[in-house]
């Protein structure tokens, strides 16, 4: 399987899920796009249907609301998928933790394989974690 | 004799060089867009690596869809265009026949649309039979066209529908594209293959921000990528179209082959051009432009070929 994961790590098709965000690390991943970061660079493309992804990128606290969809999109991309955890939302709720909607056990409960901390992260540290996914496919 | 028919259609200017001819020109379409928008863009290994990765990637097929034309569909389009590469490969490569002319070269590209359609409208997904619709209407809007310029060169050389004898007509006499309707032919054969190959501004059936990709929304793993490939594969069966009928063919000795490139970068460039400069139309735009500018100059052009200018 090396030989694929090689190919899989220069080829990361990118789908974006709002699980109930304040919209803040959505503009950060929009960051990467632009001229300055631009992510195309390792390969990354933002794809728009689940089918095509095979990272998703999860942003917000996950919401009483969004949580039954959110897995059920996970379920619904073709394996091997990746989630990775944009912002400090999906690690531990942020400043919201308090909130009445903020739903902990349904966001224990999404197999997140990366978080990417920061409120919101910058996009060097969106691109040093992608790179990390890299490193790991890579060995 | 017909082992030599399977290299034409396997290796040289069929499925294995038009492939890897795609791959490359599917990275020289991303990193000329990445120019063009101050972006560095993908290394040259982009479209092979996200070909593997896509065949390696697990192919979920949707319970209310059809579950057999779904899967079927890429791979028939994909033979269609395999087909196609093979005819005017050979034509322009050896100069010899593949048993097939200009008449078969149009329906199967035809035959490749409506295998869009039946792939798009069989997955159970109402963004896919949305796009499936709206590829039916472009299919309606650019084909007259299409069909008024490829006759064009067909009325030129004197009513032979073969592409051995288009290609030896225009040795002797000189490009169609010399003369006034040939170059109103390969101007207007130009958007045309814009609008066969869904590229911007007629990617109204995958419109990204608006219908997801459309027909190809839910499909995942193997058929993605060769709808993928389909797709990269257009970027060298379209322009070695055009300049088999208008730009007088390669002649693949000294510095012709300096010229063979140049003409296929020209198309190719254009056709990028055309997509990174214009935004995505409606579709009753496109079938107004069709019908109401292209078709008739595309009429008059052929009038003017059946005339001799």
């Amino acid at each position: 399987m090396g030989w694929y994961n090689k190919r899989l790590a220069k080829s990361l098709w990118v789908f974006h899920v709002s699980a109930s965000p304040c919209n803040n690390c959505d503009i950060e991943i929009l960051d990467l796009l632009t001229p300055r970061y631009d992510v195309e660079r390792f390969g990354i493309k933002l794809v728009g249907s689940v089918r095509h992804a095979d990272v998703i990128l999860l942003s917000g606290i996950v919401n009483n609301k969004v949580a039954p969809f959110v897995k059920k999109i996970i379920e619904q991309a073709p394996k091997p998928v990746f989630v990775v955890g944009i912002g400090t939302c999906p690690a531990s709720g942020c400043c919201f933790k308090q909130s009445h909607n903020c739903d902990h056990e349904a966001r224990k409960e999404i197999p997140i394989d990366m978080f990417i901390p920061g409120c919101p992260p910058a996009p060097e540290a969106m691109i040093a974690g992608i790179a990390k996914l890299m490193g790991v496919l890579n060995a | 004799m017909n082992f030599e028919y399977v290299f034409y259609l396997l290796i040289f200017p069929g499925i294995l060089f038009t492939a890897l001819l795609g791959f490359v020109i599917g990275w020289v379409d991303r990193k000329v867009s990445a120019r063009f928008q101050f972006r560095v863009g993908p290394p040259i290994t982009q479209s092979f690596n996200d070909f593997f990765k896509l065949m390696g990637k697990e192919t979920i097929v949707v319970r209310g869809g059809l579950g057999p034309l779904f899967i079927v569909s890429p791979f028939i389009a994909f033979s269609m265009i395999a087909l196609v590469s093979a005819i005017i490969g050979t034509a322009l490569f050896m100069g010899a026949g593949f048993g097939a002319d200009l008449l078969v070269v149009m329906y199967l590209l035809m035959i490749f649309s409506v295998m869009v359609v039946l792939g798009g409208s069989s997955t159970g997904n109402i963004y896919g039979s949305l796009g499936a619709g709206r590829e039916i209407k472009l299919l309606l809007a650019d084909e007259l066209a299409f069909i008024l310029v490829c006759l064009i060169p067909i009325i030129k050389t004197g009513y032979s529908i073969r592409f051995e004898e288009i290609l030896a007509w225009q040795s002797e006499n000189g490009a169609i594209a010399g003369s006034i309707s040939g170059l109103i032919g390969f101007l207007i054969g130009l958007i045309c293959i814009q609008a066969k190959m869904t590229l911007p501004p007629f990617h109204i059936p995958e419109a990204e921000t608006e219908l997801v990709e459309g027909p190809f929304m839910e499909y995942s793993g193997p058929p993605l990528a060769f709808w993928k490939l389909n797709h990269l594969m257009m970027y060298v069966v379209f322009p070695f179209l055009l300049i088999a009928l208008f730009l007088g063919g390669f002649y693949l000795q000294g510095m012709g082959i300096l010229w063979a490139v140049l003409k296929y970068l020209l198309i190719v460039v254009l056709i990028i051009i055309i997509k990174n400069t214009n935004p995505r139309i409606r579709i009753d735009t496109a079938l107004n432009f069709f019908w109401k500018y292209a078709a008739p100059l595309g009429f008059a052009a052929m009038i003017l070929a059946v005339i001799g200018v």
